[in-house]
């Protein structure tokens, strides 16, 4: 037996710096998955253009104003000069909406696609971007040589695809214009009606359990069942949605009871409820914790004075235990905000161009655009897949700083 | 004004209003009910009906190794190999480094370095799984293919997912285990000391043993995680079932297979359909076992110091 104390001390000097390894190796874990989805959130692009915004307008096309860009659309449409957009084009357009009506991004939109024609052959990391200058003139060299003569050159242009635009596209066929606007207003729908629904049951499912369940077979049931519901698998809830909101109750959620009859039971109402489900048991332990850190003396001054239970409930134990149930709320929230797998099991849409106008509506929400646009084998739709995530944890680091705050600031 | 009235009666008044409230509370309460029923109904009705299908053997679910509804073959084990893989890579990384993490935090780091290192912690754990699955496929992924080679390394492999899977639990087992290394008493530590163990031989030796129970129930815990984990393997795992037990292979996992099958538009009449719910019952069956196992170590295990 080595009991040698030099030794003894060597080993425990090993077995320390193994332990802080092991720490720090999920900090180095946090800065590789942060840094992979910057990396390819900005860089160099190989762009091809039919012809420059500067061939017909001497400011930039996002320096105009609206008002600018709809008098220059109908300049170069009158001077019928560029086959993209001639006379009649322009009539077409004006005819499906008024150009007084567009917004700037439309407009924009309509000159890029028509005129400039736009087209990203190849996108670099930052990566690349930074440290491989000859590498991507190599690629650049080798398309240019590639293209018959007369077409238009490739160039290198340095993107961030995190842009105003990304925010106010819909979907489209191809990466550079496609943005998250429908997908945002849909998570915010979801999250919406999902506190909406979850927050009082929760609420009311804590109350009962801390304040007025008795000990009891049905009671203790009750809580084992909340702590087993917090262990299911998020895909199993979507598949109870599947079944009971999607399905079974498809006149409700679908709308075809309210005479809506041009939708299926895919809908924003089936994702709230499915979601409510599965954030319960979050709001429930965590209020449940809330409401137990009150004070006992609290109560029993309440009840000494004359007051009822709900009294005492409503008057002094829920402001007392508020900080506790808002931390839970904004936890249930960042968790609903990133789930996928359950969306997906009830059907969400994965191409869909219109904003959710209510409960009845077909959406998508911003995880699941970010599942369908790593799936794309297209480079171009990695780089979006990355902004959008980018935009996703910047929301939830947000919220879970304002939980983190708000647990510090009334922890006393 | 009240001297008039005869005497109160000093028995409990009954107020409606305060009945109500505490019906409607005892409803909330019982909505978690309805939903493990929900889940049970909707699970268990479909395989039933799956079952009821002419042409499907229920014997074969667990005798076969092939799975294709489609055409009659039922055997689950594919999907359900998949799942095991992944997750024992996913423990292979997040027990060691979960657990050394743990005892780092708990018995080695001071106050500031441990008010720094768990709200960090508390990121990792709260990231969505759908960027873990983008870092699998965009990061793990040509990692490994760069060390092994593109021809053993498949494009979507379970080892790429599993480990991901592993670093995406490593939160909780880490915070989990440090609560249960902390509860153990200081009175412990110190006679550890006081007979000369290094710091090293205390944690491993005498604080560890003690907090087993915890620190098995925080390994269930995340087995079960890992075992119903669905984003990073429908992203990085692959599509369509292979019975293999080469984690550089693609393979489907089970709840891989319910996203694959569940998105699009299912015909609900379809076997299909029917399929993914006998595959989900068979997870929720086995996250159920292993949420039981982790509370029957803490309360069997549990050593109660006062």
């Amino acid at each position: 037996m080595k009991n040698n104390i030099a030794s003894r001390n060597r080993t425990a000097k090993i077995g320390q710096s193994v332990m802080f390894g092991s720490t720090l190796f999920a900090l180095v874990a946090l800065v590789a998955l942060l840094l992979n989805v910057v990396n390819r959130s900005f860089g160099n692009v190989i762009v091809r253009r039919e012809m420059e915004a500067s061939a017909f307008s001497p400011t930039p096309l996002d320096q105009l104003s609206r008002d600018d860009l709809a008098a220059l659309v109908k300049r170069i449409a009158d001077s019928d000069d560029y086959e993209g957009l001639t006379r009649g084009a322009y009539r077409r357009m004006d005819l499906e909406k008024p150009f007084a009506e567009r917004s700037k991004d439309d407009i924009i939109g309509i000159i890029n696609e028509r005129l400039i024609k736009e087209e990203v052959v190849t996108s670099f990391t930052m990566w690349q971007t930074v440290f491989d200058q000859a590498g991507m003139n190599a690629e650049l060299a080798k398309l240019n040589k590639s293209l018959k003569v007369g077409s238009p050159e490739g160039r290198i242009e340095f993107r961030s695809w995190i842009n105003s635009r990304f925010f106010t596209q819909t979907m489209g066929s191809v990466a550079e214009n496609s943005g998250i606007r429908v997908a945002i207003l849909g998570s915010l729908a979801v999250i919406a009606l999902t506190m909406l629904l979850a927050l009082p049951i929760g609420i009311g499912a804590a109350i009962y359990l801390e304040e007025y369940a008795v000990k009891s077979r049905l009671n203790d049931l009750i809580q084992t069942n909340i702590t087993n519901l917090a262990g299911v698998p998020s895909i199993i809830y979507g598949m109870l949605g599947l079944f009971v909101f999607v399905r079974a109750l498809e006149s409700f959620t679908s709308g075809a009871m309210f005479g809506i009859t041009d939708s299926n039971g895919r809908t924003v109402l089936s994702a709230g409820l499915t979601m409510s489900l599965l954030v319960l048991p979050i709001i429930i332990i965590n209020a449940q914790e809330a409401i137990r850190a009150v004070p006992n003396s609290l109560r029993q001054a309440s009840y000494g004075i004359g007051a009822t239970k709900w009294e005492t409930i409503r008057d002094h134990i829920m402001p007392a235990a508020l900080p506790g149930i808002m931390t839970g709320t904004i936890l249930a929230m960042s968790r609903a905000m990133g789930e996928t797998a359950p969306m997906v099991v009830i059907g969400a849409s994965t191409f869909i161009v219109s904003d959710p106008t209510g409960p009845f509506s077909k959406f998508t929400t911003l995880p699941i655009q970010i599942y369908t646009w790593t799936a794309q084998p297209d480079e171009q739709f990695r780089n979006i897949a990355a902004a959008a995530i980018l935009v996703l944890l910047v929301t939830l680091l947000s919220l879970n700083m304002i939980a983190i705050l708000l647990r510090n600031r009334f922890s006393k | 004004m009240t001297a008039s009235k005869p005497p109160r009666s000093l028995k409990k008044k009954t107020r409606l209003g305060e009945n109500v409230i505490q019906a409607f509370f005892f409803f909330c309460g019982f909505v978690s009910i309805f939903t493990t029923l929900g889940i049970v109904l909707a699970l268990g009705s479909q395989a039933l009906r799956f079952f009821g299908e002419p042409d499907i053997n229920p014997i074969e679910l667990i005798t076969s190794i092939k799975w294709s509804p489609n055409i009659g073959e039922i055997g689950i084990w594919p999907l359900v190999t998949s799942t095991l893989m992944t997750t024992l890579l996913a423990l292979l990384v997040a027990i060691p480094l979960g657990l050394a993490a743990a005892i780092y935090l708990s018995e080695y780091a001071t106050p500031k370095v441990r008010n720094t290192l768990k709200p960090i912690l508390e990121i990792l754990a709260g990231v969505p799984t759908v960027v873990y699955g983008y870092f699998a496929l965009t990061f793990m992924t040509p990692f490994l293919r760069s060390i092994f080679g593109t021809d053993i390394v498949k494009i979507y492999n379970m080892a790429s997912a599993g480990l991901v899977c592993g670093i995406m639990i490593i939160p909780l087992i880490c915070s989990m285990s440090e609560d249960a290394l902390r509860a153990v008493p200081r009175s412990l530590r110190e006679g550890s000391f006081g007979l000369g163990a290094t710091k090293l031989e205390t944690s491993l030796k005498v604080v560890l043993p003690a907090a087993l129970s915890g620190v098995i129930a925080a390994i269930v815990v995340g087995t079960s995680r890992a075992v119903g984990e669905t984003m990073i393997m429908a992203t990085a795992a692959g599509a369509g079932p292979n019975f293999t037990f080469n984690p550089f292979e693609s393979a489907e996992t089970m709840a891989g297979h319910i996203v694959r099958i569940s998105g699009g538009d299912i015909d609900y009449n379809s076997i299909d359909y029917t399929s993914i719910f006998i595959v989900g019952l068979t997870l929720f069956l086995m996250t159920l076992g292993l949420n039981f196992l982790s509370r029957y170590f803490v309360n069997k295990y549990r050593e109660v110091y006062e």
